[in-house]
């Protein structure tokens, strides 16, 4: 008896504790530059194309010229976004880390904050060609502000209102230019027994939900953090705003209850571009799924995510994937030329069309798409609409805490329960003491 | 993640009789005294590799402040004394309501599942103790659950379970018409019903197969004996087939309690990252509290504090069923 209880105490620690020592162990194999000849780099790609296996073709020539033209080598591994961040807190926290990494730019400064990472110092930003090289709004997403940003921007991305033109046209209806016309558009183009809805939203998508908390509470002029970096979520702007996005479900009715379940932009794209939906708010690397589901180039448009009339013109935070150096990385030069290979203008020009991004740099023309007026309406809400989402520490946590809970308010609103202002500020206060609690 | 989670209590088990068989005569006295230690060190060594030192650093990172700041390096990560503490058990406070929201949710996941997972099993193993054509086929059929990867078994279920395009909502509504509004199986209030449908699914098998081992052990004639004495199935079953896997239900009993306290894959592939609060188990609750928050000191100090909940459910357990045994 007394040895069974002993052993079964052993199995039940082990059980308790093991639960918090775990995290995952691949790590990325450290490359070493010294094994006779040119140095080799570890390169960790985020999922930009169609698939981990789109990337990889697209990728690879760029990489092959960039050893053609240094004789530096490129391990090049491409990492889902759904594992990507726990990759990269595994690889600060074993210091098994890559040479260069692909991050989501709205991490940042979180990533920042761990110390992991090489500052672009003046030396550093001038080996990879000088900061003017880049737009200013997105150089601004590197790192906390009046700090020396530990990334860079690399592919730029923007929110914009895709419609459905033929469906537009049927209706006598114009693109919405306040958010009150894009309400009523989307009332007149839903009609749920014949399982057509004016809109689709990743509702059930703590990411994307966060963003649209973000937008729409800076166009109501509420920001989620005050100046000394506290959390501010259940102001009135903050609050109106959240409610503003859920009522598209809720009280417009305009959107699918089911959308609460969709955990990830591209079903909501797919709903799109299989013409279940008339719009869609995403961003600019919609394209490349929505042709990859037959919809063709001129048979949709896009216009800025309006704001209500009155509002501030916000219709996207500065989105985008930057570029970051392990400061552990034993190829330092090497790292900082890829750097620079990867941000100049013929790297950004080739890799823009088959990525659907925007240009990071001044003075370059968008080359995603054909439609010059979509590209001339993503580089305008990129410009010039486009606020950076906000560059604290807690950036991460924000979108965990705040997105997560925009999951369960639409979860409620779709399973036919009601939310109200107050429902809202609660969960949002419920974030905020969350956000609170571990800053 | 759970790989050694899962296993632990199962390799646990047998140590004790594997050491107790090593005391035979043997002919050389230095090596018969060094030889059982030599066998168990291997054993021992990966233990303490696999075990004991990390539950050592876990309890070590529940006392430091290891937030994003200090994963770089984390022996500069400030002590925290018993903040991390204070603020999972701090109920009033959002981290601690969190907690104890999921603990509650966790316990009646849990009950329930084991409740149905033991019936199920038992149900079955007797069902197939008397021999007849075809029962190793429908063996193999019941055990098919737990030979299925947890990855694949759960993800179909998550296929399963989508309320416009699952099979189950595809059954309920199209086919039989029995609700005429589709319901949602992932998110609200269903979401618990779903995560022990699958989770009773994936465990049942185990039960099965413990309790069908154990039946294997009471022999024939004692059945036989007590039809001629005019037991009836139900009484035979009560007064014969219970009390004696008595032995086989302590430790299953427990091992499942265990195994479903703990499930971190159920909801963790069921949900994604979508995970609703009425799925909210707390081994997921506490991955989201230090890989979502990035905050590991207070993960651990939740970690820690469930450590200690289900060693005093555990001590509570052997306590009272070995003190039974005895007066028995």
């Amino acid at each position: 008896m007394r040895l069974r209880s002993l052993v079964a105490a052993v199995a039940v620690s082990a059980l308790g504790v093991s639960l918090a020592a775990c995290g995952g162990s691949d790590s990325g194999d450290s490359s070493n530059g010294g094994g006779g000849g040119d140095a080799t780099l570890t390169y960790w790609a985020s999922n930009q194309g169609t698939s981990l296996d789109n990337d990889k073709q697209v990728l690879t020539p760029v990489l092959e010229k960039f050893t053609q033209e240094t004789g530096v080598k490129v391990n090049l591994e491409v990492i889902g976004w759904n594992d990507l961040q726990t990759r990269i807190q595994t690889a600060i926290t074993s210091g098994q880390a890559p040479d260069v990494v692909n991050i989501g730019n709205t991490w940042a400064a979180s990533l920042q904050a761990t110390d992991a990472f090489l500052p672009f110092d003046g030396d550093a930003m001038n080996a990879i060609g000088g900061k003017d090289k880049f737009v200013p709004t997105a150089l601004a997403t590197g790192g906390k502000e009046g700090t020396d940003p530990t990334s860079v921007p690399l592919y730029g991305l923007a929110y914009g209102l895709y419609y459905n033109k033929a469906m537009f046209a049927a209706a006598g209806l114009q693109p919405p230019k306040t958010w009150e016309e894009m309400v009523t558009a989307a009332q007149k183009l839903t009609n749920p027994a014949k399982k057509q809805w004016g809109m689709a939203l990743a509702a059930g998508s703590y990411t994307e939900n966060v963003h649209f908390a973000f937008i729409n509470a800076a166009q109501n002029k509420a920001d989620w953090f005050d100046a000394d970096g506290k959390p501010t979520f259940t102001g009135d702007g903050n609050v109106q705003g959240v409610l503003r996005y859920l009522d598209l479900m809720q009280k417009d009715k305009v959107a699918n209850p089911s959308n609460a379940q969709y955990d990830n932009g591209t079903k909501s794209v797919n709903d799109f571009a299989t013409k279940k939906v008339a719009m869609v708010i995403n961003q600019n690397n919609a394209d490349s799924s929505i042709v990859a589901n037959g919809m063709k180039a001129g048979e949709y448009g896009v216009v800025p995510f309006p704001a209500p009339s009155g509002g501030e013109q916000v219709a996207s935070h500065v989105a985008g994937i930057n570029l970051s150096i392990f400061k552990n990385t034993k190829n330092k030069d090497a790292a900082l030329k890829f750097v620079k290979y990867m941000t100049d203008a013929t790297t950004q020009t080739t890799l823009g069309k088959p990525f659907s991004s925007l240009p990071v740099l001044k003075d370059a023309k968008p080359v995603f798409t054909t439609d010059a007026a979509e590209a001339a309406t993503f580089a305008d809400v990129y410009n010039t609409k486009s606020k950076p989402l906000p560059l604290v520490p807690a950036e991460d946590q924000f979108e965990s805490t705040v997105g997560k809970a925009m999951n369960g308010l639409f979860a409620k609103i779709a399973t036919g329960g009601t939310v109200t202002a107050d429902d809202v500020k609660t969960a949002l206060k419920t974030a905020e003491d969350q956000v609170a609690a571990s800053s | 993640m759970s790989v050694a989670t899962e296993k632990a209590p199962a390799a646990a088990v047998p140590e004790p009789r594997a050491t107790k068989k090593k005391r035979g005569p043997d002919h050389r006295p230095g090596l018969s005294r060094k030889l059982p230690y030599l066998l168990l060190a291997p054993a021992v060594l990966l233990e303490l590799l696999i075990h004991i030192i990390p539950m050592l650093v876990g309890i070590w990172m529940s006392f430091v402040k290891l937030t994003k700041f200090f994963i770089a390096n984390w022996s500069a990560a400030p002590w925290a004394g018993f903040d991390n503490y204070r603020v999972a058990l701090d109920f009033d406070n959002a981290v601690g309501e969190g907690l104890l929201k999921s603990f509650g949710v966790t316990v009646a996941f849990s009950l329930i599942t084991l409740a149905l997972a033991w019936c199920l099993g038992m149900a079955a193993a007797v069902a197939l103790q008397p021999p007849f054509k075809g029962r190793s086929l429908v063996r193999t059929l019941f055990l098919v659950p737990y030979a299925l990867p947890a990855y694949a078994g759960i993800l179909t279920w998550n296929f399963m379970l989508q309320r416009d395009t699952g099979a189950v909502n595809h059954l309920l509504v199209d086919n039989l018409g029995l609700v005429s509004d589709r319901p949602f199986w992932l998110i609200g209030g269903n979401a618990l019903v779903s995560l022990i449908t699958v989770a009773v699914w994936k465990l049942w098998p185990f039960a099965f197969l413990t309790l069908m081992a154990g039946l294997q052990s009471i022999p024939r004639d004692v059945y036989e004996a007590a039809s001629v004495d005019g037991a009836g199935s139900i009484r035979q079953w009560r007064n014969i087939t219970l009390p004696s896997l008595r032995p086989v239900n302590l430790v299953l009993v427990l091992v499942l309690f265990l195994w479903t306290f703990s499930d971190f894959n159920t909801p963790y592939v069921l949900f994604g990252t979508a995970q609703p609060p009425a799925g909210d188990l707390i081994t997921f609750h506490i991955y989201n509290a230090s890989f979502l928050t990035w905050n590991f000191g207070s993960g651990a100090a939740m970690s820690v504090l469930l450590l200690i909940f289900l060693m005093i459910v555990t001590g509570a357990y052997l306590l009272i069923t070995g003190r039974r045994s005895r007066r028995a």
